[in-house]
């Protein structure tokens, strides 16, 4: 603007400066020839290589696991712990192979499920609401929080007699029992992660006129669902501490019963049966949990 | 294009008498004081001014997220009285939604409008195209470099046709050849649009390379100190800021600032203590390192 000279300069490094800015751009889109089998099974293999290591040592761990069980077994080894009255794991294998024909073993899981089923729904339909909620809302919290604290030490299995008095029916203490055992896992975790909404993403909703409502749903809910997400696994985890407590206490049926009952009736390889189907089943539920967690945040997927 | 609508001049800021306050156990801390500013419609200001010194929290009462204890902030003649769509803003940490897309993010001002979706896609990616980023409109704000999350931070930010765009230090994030594709990138969207921008950044270089005046503040409790008119010639290119008269509106600047970082700086010092430190030897020694 001062003299003639210098305009004429930034007028020739424009073009210089637009290039620049050009040829960074398409750098971005790689360009990809399809390539051979061989080389993408060796990339797959390339990218995978720590994946297939943690199987590979996972699989001779349990196989190690199964040795040791069995040599303990056959030899009634006795070094403090007693393995006389032991099953050993192709005992167990053996009643499994008989149980899986079974209708009554299959009730007895079917049960046990249907009762998770229940008492962690409910749980979950009333406790991440109730989180939301009071997370969003000073006085609701003030209100709940101290009640919640006082309850929540409290074990699930404590309640046992308490809920038999409660409920009409054993079946209803159970699902209570359950419920009351997850209940508090996913509240806590659901207001911890209500509590870390980062709240210049707040900011950045009102600025796009968003109002309480869609603040709700499109920040302060997704920014939780981490957080949701692990209090619902820590939560199912618990469910099924709680429900196999109640069962061995209070139950007619259900896979913590026929655990008990085993015991009962001296059928040792029962026992170990119904711990390796809890095992089993737990695994499952929380495996069920982590897969619908990805499916609801995609984002956080890579 | 259609979408974006090209108003009459518009977007005219006001701040009058404005001091902002809060209150702390040792009674009411000032964070700002006795502080004029205004934006013409379509101008470009940038506030400067040492670390703290308040810039920030005047950007945010013009945003309507604070309240100002005196005085009154006005667009248009109409007083702000919380956040709206009207007045769009962007922040130094992106602030993008994690959970939704790059298309997503910018179509969230029109959703919240009551856009049709089918239209508000349309004008996402035809705000995307502008930025450069419309093979990026189904990738997840994670997967962006700084840079480009930036770019969607202002195109989200402009999707709605506000009156105003305030940025607040939007680019300290970035690495500098970053930072000098960006403020060319604003410039060009700022002067397609025609619309007001306020400016906050500690960056002279900036300020001026951008701005058609710029507010020079006062350390802690911050006023206006200096209100400095930049008569570079527009379009600019980088070249400019070898010239001598970009130079020196960048020696003024560079002094006026300077003042105020070492008061900002002694006033710590004796906070924590170190009466026997020659505040005026350090000034000197921090400005020749500089």
């Amino acid at each position: 603007m001062s003299s003639p000279a210098l305009l004429r300069h930034s007028e020739h490094s424009m073009p210089a400066s637009a290039t620049a800015e050009t040829t960074s751009v398409p750098a971005t889109t790689p360009p990809a020839a399809p390539p051979s089998f061989g080389t993408l099974a060796l990339r797959w293999y390339r990218l995978n290589r720590d994946g297939l290591r943690a199987t590979a040592i996972g699989i001779i761990s349990l196989l190690a696991f199964l040795l040791v069980w069995h040599l303990l077994t056959t030899y009634h080894v006795v070094f403090f712990v007693r393995f006389t009255n032991v099953p050993s794991p192709l005992a167990v294998y053996a009643s499994f192979a008989k149980a899986i024909h079974d209708p009554k073993f299959l009730l007895h899981v079917l049960l046990s499920c249907r009762r998770i089923f229940f008492g962690f729904s409910l749980a979950a339909i009333v406790a991440v609401p109730l989180g939301l909620v009071m997370g969003r809302f000073k006085l609701v919290h003030e209100i709940i929080f101290p009640v919640a604290e006082v309850l929540r030490p409290i074990p699930a299995i404590a309640w046992v007699p308490m809920a038999i008095m409660l409920w009409p029916t054993n079946e209803q203490s159970i699902v209570y029992i359950t419920f009351l055992g997850s209940f508090f896992p996913i509240l806590v975790n659901t207001l911890h992660g209500m509590s870390l909404v980062d709240p210049v993403l707040v900011r950045a909703a009102q600025c796009l006129g968003a109002r309480e409502r869609w603040i709700f749903r499109d920040v302060y809910f997704p920014a939780s669902l981490p957080h949701i997400f692990t209090g619902l696994t820590v939560g199912m985890g618990v469910a099924w501490v709680s429900l196999i407590a109640a069962e061995m206490i209070s139950g007619q049926y259900g896979i913590g019963y026929f655990t008990w009952e085993a015991y009962s009736l001296v059928q040792y390889a029962d026992i170990a049966l119904g711990m390796i189907a809890i095992g089993v089943l737990g695994l499952g539920s929380s495996m069920l949990i982590r897969g619908a967690g990805q499916l609801v945040m995609p984002w956080r997927s890579r | 294009m259609s979408e974006i609508v090209v108003k009459a001049p518009q977007g005219h800021i006001e701040v009058r008498n404005f001091s902002l306050s809060y209150d702390s156990i040792e009674g009411p801390v000032e964070a700002v004081t006795d502080t004029q500013i205004h934006v013409k419609p379509g101008e470009f200001v940038s506030i400067v001014g040492p670390s703290g010194c308040g810039k920030s929290t005047l950007l945010n009462a013009v945003a309507g997220f604070l309240k100002p204890t005196t005085g009154i902030v006005t667009v248009d003649g109409e007083k702000v009285n919380g956040p709206s769509a009207e007045r769009g803003m962007v922040f130094q940490q992106y602030s993008l939604f994690p959970w939704k897309t790059v298309r997503e993010n910018v179509e969230f001002g029109l959703k919240m409008r009551g856009m049709p979706r089918s239209q508000r896609e349309r004008a996402a990616r035809t705000l995307l195209g502008l930025a450069g980023l419309e093979a990026f409109e189904k990738h997840y704000p994670e997967k962006l470099s700084g840079g480009m999350k930036q770019r969607v931070g202002i195109v989200r930010a402009l999707a709605t046709g506000p009156k105003v765009l305030l940025l607040d230090e939007p680019f300290g994030a970035l690495d500098a050849q970053t930072r000098v594709i960006m403020q060319q990138i604003l410039t060009n969207m700022w002067q397609r649009l025609k619309i007001s921008v306020l400016f906050v950044t500690h960056d002279i270089d900036e300020a001026i390379f951008l701005s058609d005046r710029v507010y020079c503040m006062t350390a802690r409790p911050g006023s206006i100190k200096a209100e400095i008119p930049i008569p570079l010639e527009r379009p600019r290119q980088q070249s400019m800021m070898m010239s001598s008269e970009f130079l020196a509106l960048r020696r003024g600047l560079m002094s006026l600032i300077r003042e105020e970082s070492i008061k900002a700086m002694g006033g710590e010092l004796n906070d924590m203590g170190m009466q026997g430190l020659n505040i005026e030897l350090h000034g000197h020694s921090l400005a020749d390192v500089i």
